[in-house]
């Protein structure tokens, strides 16, 4: 299968790439993995007359932590954070997801940005991204854009990014002190979507939860940031067997799953609920200093 | 139609240059236009790893990458993996091991096992089931292919020993 034509840029610099996308007017699309788009191309769900390569532009790698960020280039591929020890270290909730996302090769090519960019409820990123509050920083021809990872999605597949802006870096605030999270996705087999998964991120003062965050994978048209489930935890203690529940159960009720072949409703459902106190005793472990 | 663009790559060691469309998928300037036809095209939909080959070290699905991304790349197809002294210790344990049944995935499994054993040289069953999960054997022969690369990393243990 082939796409259909299109030109071919491959500028060397982000102001080069962000011209060539305004004079796309609308029929570019930025690639930088390419593990959802090409596909999409050759299936002719998309056909963007111009395709505008990000990967020869230098400085687009960057995965570092620097003044309380961690900042994720728009070339940083599922492996680097697969593989990172910065990440392992200390954000756990990413190097769980960055286990599961794909499968291995398509996690040499693809990227953490570019997830974020294709708009898909079914990606892990999105889940990640909103569970740690971060913000996509993205450029355009007026200069610098900032979004939230909490509502860039729009709708399926549609995200807050301009047709002429180019998403160039996440930053994720770098974890308080007694911070822990996880990343918890059930998977038919490796490479499927998840039936359902939760990331989620809490901070302890001693056994009492002062923040929590949760997000939810492929249980909906959007990725979907649980508020109400997180905000009944505050105050709690992560010994409550009867907080993690509650917090279970709404987390549940927020999520619209559809039925299909990956399973019905209910049951991916209750799979939310039941991963999302399976996260939190794990992010509760791990906040403590306790492996998990 | 857009304009044929030239794409010079360094495959196997070797120089190759060819003019492509924008639109042609790296696997298939690798079988159409280098006329190196080990790699395999598998499901053509990102799902199956027939087409594994290495892009600077790293194994990835060339049905899902531009030809033009591989410009001024280095590859690594199957054909590159057999030395001057024969078969690599990867080929050699896939030969041993009875690695295959109908042979269709070998060249994008042993690829993926010659990137794994050089980032680690003696890796685990979990390891290995691990590293191949994104390359499927339709005649599910598994369990020879993880004894193939535990042979092959005894083999290239004892080369450098």
């Amino acid at each position: 299968m082939l796409p259909s034509t299109f030109d071919y840029v491959a500028p060397t610099t982000l102001d080069e790439a962000v011209q060539a996308l305004a004079a796309g007017a609308g029929d570019a699309k930025i690639m930088a993995g390419g593990q959802s788009l090409l596909p999409m191309m050759k299936l002719r769900l998309a056909s963007p007359g111009m395709i505008i390569d990000l990967n020869g532009i230098a400085g687009l790698d960057t995965l570092e932590e620097s003044d309380g960020t961690l900042r994720i280039g728009a070339l940083v591929r599922h492996a680097d954070l697969e593989n990172s020890d910065l990440v392992r270290d200390r954000y756990p909730i990413i190097h769980d997801a960055a286990q599961h996302v794909a499968d291995p090769l398509i996690r040499n090519r693809g990227t953490f940005c570019g997830s974020l960019a294709h708009g898909d409820p079914a990606g892990d990123w999105a889940t990640v991204a909103t569970t740690l509050g971060a913000e996509l920083h993205a450029v355009g021809p007026n200069g610098a854009v900032v979004h939230s990872a909490h509502d860039f999605q729009t709708s399926m597949f549609e995200t807050q990014l301009g047709m002429d802006q180019i998403l160039v870096e996440a930053r994720i605030p770098a974890p308080k002190a007694g911070q822990g999270s996880a990343y918890l996705k059930i998977e038919r087999k490796v490479g499927d979507y998840a039936a359902a998964a939760v990331g989620v991120m809490i901070v302890l003062d001693g056994t009492t939860i002062t923040e929590a965050s949760i997000g939810l994978t492929n249980v909906g048209p959007l990725t979907i940031n649980a508020t109400d489930a997180a905000a009944s935890l505050v105050g709690k203690s992560i010994d409550d067997a009867a907080a993690l529940e509650e917090a279970g159960r709404l987390a549940a009720e927020i999520s619209e799953p559809s039925s299909d072949l990956r399973g019905p409703e209910e049951y991916k459902r209750d799979l939310v609920r039941v991963l999302t106190k399976r996260a939190l005793r794990t992010a509760g472990l791990r906040a403590q200093g306790k492996e998990a | 139609m857009s304009d044929k663009v030239m794409v010079t790559t360094t495959v196997n060691g070797e120089e190759y240059e060819a003019m492509v469309e924008p639109r042609t998928l790296l696997v298939h300037m690798i079988r159409e236009s280098l006329h190196l036809t080990g790699t395999h095209i598998g499901c053509d939909t990102t799902s199956c790893g027939a087409c594994t080959v290495l892009l600077d070290g790293r194994p990835v699905k060339s049905c899902t990458i531009l030809a033009v991304q591989a410009n001024g790349r280095e590859l690594m197809t199957v054909e590159g993996l057999e030395a001057a002294d024969g078969l690599s210790p990867v080929q050699e344990g896939f030969k041993e091991e009875h690695g295959l049944h109908c042979g269709y995935c070998t060249p994008g499994m042993m690829m993926t096992v010659t990137a794994l054993l050089e980032e680690n040289p003696n890796p685990s069953e979990d390891e290995i089931r691990k590293a191949i999960s994104g390359n499927l054997c339709r005649c599910t022969g598994y369990v020879n292919i993880i004894k193939a690369v535990h042979y092959a990393a005894k083999k290239k243990e004892g080369a450098a020993a």
